[in-house]
């Protein structure tokens, strides 16, 4: 079943055109991964998905239901219902490459308020859940009454994997979760994102981690200029680049 | 209304029949608490921005008497406190002092600039970067050539946009010039409004003239910012 | 220093009147501050005009001018509204004058305290409560309000401290606040400049006492964040 499909996003910024006509499929248990140069519209595909970004032109289908969308004043594209909006966000889970956790929270605090204020859970088990998923993501109990300026980067991105989680959503996505990470630290975020994929979730990964790319995504997409140049599974994209351009992408970024 | 203006428009600005007035006076005021204020300030703020503890502590305290109380009972404790001490009645030279209502006006008003002054200098002489300073003493400046020609440049341009600040505080303080007597800008509106009980307009007139006043005050500063200190803006712009 | 008690009296009265002027006050003028700083960053161009015109024009003319405009406009004002309607006249109370023009003025100073803070709060933080479904109100009540406050807290110090001390001025516009009591006071004993200094001190006392719960609330905000180690 398909869980998400995107069809044909396009979205220019001023006289910039970031996205050409971008489509996407992704099925249950599907592991996507985003790949590309800087500036390719990878991180601004994933933003629309959850319409953090608008796109100007597509179509977007959820649950295998297309999403009737309105055109709004400034020529974007937004969900016409945002009941509708609002329910598919809860659906949808984002991790940010610059963490975003609420600085004024707690770690636990942080994985508790969006199961609080819009799933309207007890506060008993939200905090259940919040302890559970705070433990699934590896990090001791001493971290959940932490503030964020307190934790490493890493404990930080992993706090917002478990609030991700908290949500319980169908897709997940990362947009590019160990970019802002000291080199050390990236592979305990890639760990916790190998479990989650070992589990079967749903998720689309905006990344530069080759190595996650080849080992655990089920689909690569390699994008440039706004338009998917190659995809494919892991070993035809990567193990066998048909393109010039994504040949010297991997060539840059080898590992 | 226009009434008001033909009649009293020059009792509002520079004169009105029998002495200097409204917004001649508001500006003389303005200038001689400023002038005051600033030259009193700098060696307050060195003082003040210095290791000395001791030194540093009496400027504290001088400032946080000044800053913690209002100006209004300020110019109250100088023109009507003070002069009702029967020792300062006594002695001429404070008698004549403490009887005029602009010498007092002035006194209260530059004490009080020279407070806030002091602050926002000491604060700037402390941010300037240490760097800069280390650099004079390794090339031999020291004491008031230092100050003079590396510490006080730099922190009076890098204090600019908060004394700008001050100085438009200060132009709406001397509002309260009126009540020891001085035929500033709201004396002016006060006497109109008695004359002819148009209060909106008699003190409409007056409040406009401020705004305006104000506004040319903010202009002259930006200017004086673009130029004064541009060695901070990016490159490019 | 004896202070006969009949003075005493007169002068608590007075504290009592400045201190219910200046808590009014603040009401007034934080409520007002929030909206405005809140319409300066609206989309709608329209609300920016009318808090960019608020502020401007308030922050351009002198609180003792302010003050004597409204308050004597006021009366009149409303004098004119009451006959035009037919209505007996309302007489608006000095205290309330005071309280709804200084709520008025700082209203103006505070908007820039709130627009300041609103903006400095990274847009990282409000992007994540959308991103998981917050509406809003709830992304303002649990995300922005907390933070902004962090940001705002020098400002609302800073606005308080000046308001307080410009509460010596509504002794000019008749109501009996300490300034006006330590003046009364003064004039009938004779000893004026004890009870002008009286008075000096107790707003001393004020600021002192303010800057400290200050203090304390700016650590309770504090928390979560990491100050450098100065």
């Amino acid at each position: 079943m398909e869980k998400l499909v995107i069809d044909s996003f396009s979205k220019s910024y001023g006289g910039n055109q970031v996205l050409r006509g971008v489509s996407l499929r992704a099925r249950a248990g599907d592991v996507v991964s985003l790949i590309g140069a800087s500036g390719s519209g990878k991180s601004t595909l994933l933003r629309c998905i959850n319409f953090l970004e608008h796109p100007d032109d597509g179509a977007f289908f959820f649950d295998g239901r297309l999403i009737p969308m309105v055109r709004d004043n400034k020529g974007g594209m937004r969900i016409a219902d945002g009941n509708t909006l609002a329910h598919i966000r809860t659906r949808l889970s984002m991790v940010f490459q610059h963490f975003n956790l609420w600085s004024h929270l707690t770690a636990l605090e942080n994985i508790m308020l969006a199961p609080l204020s819009v799933l309207k859970q007890s506060k008993a088990e939200a905090r259940e859940r919040a302890q559970h998923y705070l433990d699934k993501v590896g990090l001791p109990p001493h971290v959940a009454t932490a503030y964020p300026a307190h934790m490493s980067g890493g404990q930080q991105q992993r706090v917002a994997i478990a609030r991700a989680l908290a949500m319980e959503p169908e897709v997940m996505l990362f947009d590019e979760p160990t970019s802002a990470l000291d080199p050390e630290l990236v592979g305990e975020v890639l760990k916790v994102m190998q479990v989650l994929a070992d589990e079967g979730r749903t998720m689309i990964v905006v990344t530069h981690e080759m190595g996650f790319a080849r080992q655990v995504s089920s689909q690569v997409l390699f994008l440039h200029q706004g338009l998917i140049e190659e995809q494919g599974t892991p070993a035809e994209v990567l193990g066998n680049p048909q393109s010039e351009r994504l040949r010297s992408f991997l060539h840059g970024n080898l590992k | 209304m226009k009434e008001i203006l033909q009649e009293y428009g020059m009792a509002y600005l520079w004169n009105d029949g029998y002495q200097f007035s409204g917004l001649l006076v508001t500006l003389w005021l303005l200038v001689l608490s400023l002038a005051m204020g600033f030259v009193l300030s700098l060696p307050l703020a060195v003082a003040r921005a210095s290791g000395v503890r001791w030194l540093s502590r009496t400027v504290w305290c001088f400032t946080y008497v000044v800053r913690g109380t209002p100006l209004y009972i300020q110019l109250l404790i100088i023109y009507t406190g003070v002069y009702s001490l029967d020792f300062v009645r006594s002695l001429p030279l404070l008698n004549g002092f403490f009887r005029n209502g602009f010498y007092c006006a002035v006194l209260a008003l530059g004490l009080n600039t020279t407070a806030f002054t002091t602050e926002v200098f000491a604060g700037a002489i402390k941010g300037i970067a240490y760097g800069e300073v280390e650099a004079a003493l390794a090339y031999g400046l020291s004491g008031f050539t230092l100050y003079r020609k590396v510490i006080l440049p730099a922190a009076l341009r890098r204090a600019l946009p908060l004394y700008s600040n001050e100085v438009i505080l200060m132009l709406h303080a001397t509002s309260i010039a009126f009540t020891a007597t001085v035929a500033d800008l709201l004396k002016v509106a006060g006497d109109v409004n008695a004359a002819t009980y148009q209060s909106f307009q008699a003190y409409g007139i007056a409040a406009v003239i401020y705004l305006a006043t104000t506004c040319v005050f903010i202009a002259l500063f930006r200017q004086g910012e673009k130029r004064w200190l541009a060695f901070t803006r990016p490159r490019g712009r | 220093m004896f202070i006969p008690q009949g003075y005493a009296h007169m002068l608590l009265d007075g504290i009592l009147m400045t201190v219910r002027l200046s808590l009014g006050a603040l009401v007034v003028s934080t409520l007002l501050g929030l909206m405005m700083a809140l319409a300066k960053i609206s989309a709608s161009r329209a609300l920016y005009a009318i808090a960019a015109l608020y502020t401007t024009v308030i922050r351009g003319i002198p609180d003792l001018a302010l003050m004597l405009l409204v308050f004597y406009s006021l009366q009149i004002g409303l004098n004119q509204v009451t006959d035009y309607l037919g209505w007996r006249q309302l007489d608006i109370d000095p205290f309330s004058a005071g309280v709804l023009t200084l709520g008025v003025i700082y209203g103006a100073y505070f908007t820039e305290t709130f627009r300041g803070a609103f903006i400095a709060v990274p847009g990282g933080q409000l992007e994540a409560g959308r991103a998981f479904g917050l509406s809003g109100w709830q992304c303002f009540r649990l995300i922005m309000f907390p933070q902004m406050m962090r940001f705002a807290l020098p400002g609302i110090s800073n606005n308080w401290l000046i308001l307080v001390k410009a509460t010596a001025l509504v002794s000019l516009i008749g109501l009996s606040d300490v300034t006006r009591a330590a003046q009364n006071a003064g004039k009938g004993s004779g000893q004026l400049f004890f009870y002008l200094v009286l008075a000096a001190l107790f707003y001393l006392l004020v600021t002192t006492v303010s800057s400290v719960v200050l203090w304390w609330l700016g650590k309770r905000y504090n928390i979560g964040v990491r100050e450098a180690e100065l």
